[in-house]
């Protein structure tokens, strides 16, 4: 019988959730890196016994940890040898090096700052880890300062994709109110060489050339913070949804507004309709039904809680525009708790079932769609990312 | 004589969940320390010192209760015996946004 793994990543270690496919009775272990930050932790969909994670402190740094037995051990796999005479582990930082050698072009070393002055990109931690489509060794990571950076050797090293950093526009990007960080890397199943990424607040970009040249992708986007509201980069994208079995289309949460593409990122248009407010974070597409979208209302950028006091997830069966509120089992009132950006994900299962995470401490499933919730757990430490395997 | 480290707990993975470590051979300065330490417990390296090798930001080092800011730093003369203190920073409220 096929089962199901989730993935949490919490502010204070990762946790993860086991049941089968019924997602009725679950097992929860964790917490893995107690008092660590956990951005995001992700399987491998070559190997789901290979599981990344990003773990990271803001006393002491940035750690990548690697899982080959689904998550029951884990290793910093370093770039020295794995343990000191003693047999203590390394924990190497996994060194992301912005690359500036002449031989990519010497990318831009500075980016706009909230003041409008030129800063240098400095390292802080990775946001989001996306593990290749068909080699468990091979994964990338989005880091803030944002960049893209690609290990082909199971996270001993990592190597900058530099002409993403090295695009004209570099010098125009401003971070977001959670920093200059690149937060969703979106891989087509169809076309090994095209990716997509999405930066606060650059906005989304696209590669068809396995990510040598780069080409921003925010035409439709029209944000009221900037100065030219329909500008080239300066758009807040919050977070970008596929389905893989249609790679050409796309599904955008930005800042405020929901938006769609049906040409790869060329052109967007907004399919907010009927939501009772457009602000959000997180967004996700149904298994198999590439029409079905969902999005966590947000009452305002201010105001990172659901309207009202009600905890509601919104579906959307035509592709956007028009919604419905799902809130069998969620809170009814009193709940003013965020769902962030990468904290929301679907299983492959027949019945698809759809997860999320609050900074409450709760992971939601519902294992019929949307359409009855419950919560696996109450009282995590606050949810940064949720994913899901479907295991066989 | 040997001075003594004192791992806060979340490095002491990275020193086989001991709370202290001792360095044998009287360090003459908290560089040569750290180093000495580094040997034993490499894995705590680079969670206190950045990939440009200064002391990270919101980590403190104190040799005795001397915070080694105010001592000479890395060039802090250690006494004999000397007990070396990794502090993580204390924080509250920080501002969170995903």
């Amino acid at each position: 019988m096929s089962r199901v793994r989730v993935l949490a990543g919490t502010r204070k270690g990762a946790f993860i959730l086991e049941s089968d496919g019924k997602r009725e009775k679950w097992e929860v272990s964790g917490p893995y890196f107690t008092g660590w930050e956990i951005y995001h932790i992700k399987g491998s969909p070559a190997d789901p016994n290979r599981i990344y994670a990003s773990q990271t402190s803001g006393w002491f740094g940035q750690i990548i940890q690697r899982s080959s037995d689904g998550g029951q051990t884990w290793e910093t796999p370093g770039g020295g040898p794995e343990k000191s005479p003693q047999g203590w582990p390394m924990g190497e930082s996994n060194k992301f090096v912005y690359d500036t050698s002449p031989e990519t072009g010497k990318p831009l070393t500075t980016h706009q700052f909230y003041d409008g002055t030129q800063k240098p990109w400095v390292f802080k931690r990775v946001w989001h880890l996306e593990p290749s489509l068909t080699d468990p060794d091979t994964v990338y990571a989005g880091i803030e300062d944002a960049a893209l950076f690609r290990s082909t050797d199971g996270a001993h090293s990592w190597q900058e994709l530099p002409g993403l950093r090295g695009h004209e526009t570099g010098p125009q990007w401003q971070p977001g109110a959670g920093g200059m960080c690149l937060h969703t890397i979106i891989l087509d199943p169809s076309d090994p060489g095209k990716i997509y990424i999405a930066i606060s607040a650059a906005g989304a970009f696209r590669t068809d050339d396995g990510g040598q040249t780069w080409k921003p992708i925010n035409r439709g986007l029209r944000s009221q913070f900037i100065p030219d509201q329909d500008a080239e980069v300066g758009h807040c994208v919050h977070h970008i949804a596929m389905n893989p079995t249609r790679p050409g289309v796309l599904f955008m949460q930005k800042h405020w507004d929901v938006m769609r593409s049906d040409n790869a990122g060329d052109q967007w248009r907004e399919v907010s309709g009927n939501l009772p407010t457009d602000f959000g974070f997180a967004i996700d597409v149904h298994a198999h039904e590439p029409e079905t979208i969902y999005v966590v209302p947000i009452k305002s950028d201010s105001e990172h809680f659901p309207l009202d006091g009600k905890l509601r997830v919104y579906r959307s069966r035509t592709g956007g525009n028009e919604w419905e509120e799902l809130k069998k089992g969620l809170p009814e009132r009193n709940c003013y708790v965020n769902v962030f950006r990468d904290a929301m994900a679907v299983d492959t299962l027949d019945s698809c079932g759809i997860y999320f995470g609050t900074t409450g401490g709760q992971v939601y499933v519902s294992s019929d769609a949307g359409d009855n919730w419950s919560a696996i757990v109450h009282d995590l430490p606050p949810v940064l990312s949720v994913e899901v395997q479907t295991l066989s | 004589m040997p001075v003594t480290f004192q791992i806060p707990g979340p490095l002491r993975p990275f020193a086989g969940g001991k709370g202290q470590v001792e360095i044998e051979g009287s360090p003459a300065t908290l560089r040569d320390a750290l180093e000495a330490l580094w040997a034993v417990c490499p894995g705590i390296r680079d969670r206190v010192v950045t990939e440009q090798g200064e002391v990270r930001e919101h980590i403190n080092l104190f040799v005795g209760r001397e915070d080694v800011r105010y001592t000479g730093g890395l060039t802090t003369v250690l006494p004999a015996g000397a007990d070396i203190s990794i502090v993580p920073a204390i924080s509250g409220g920080v501002v969170f946004y995903n």
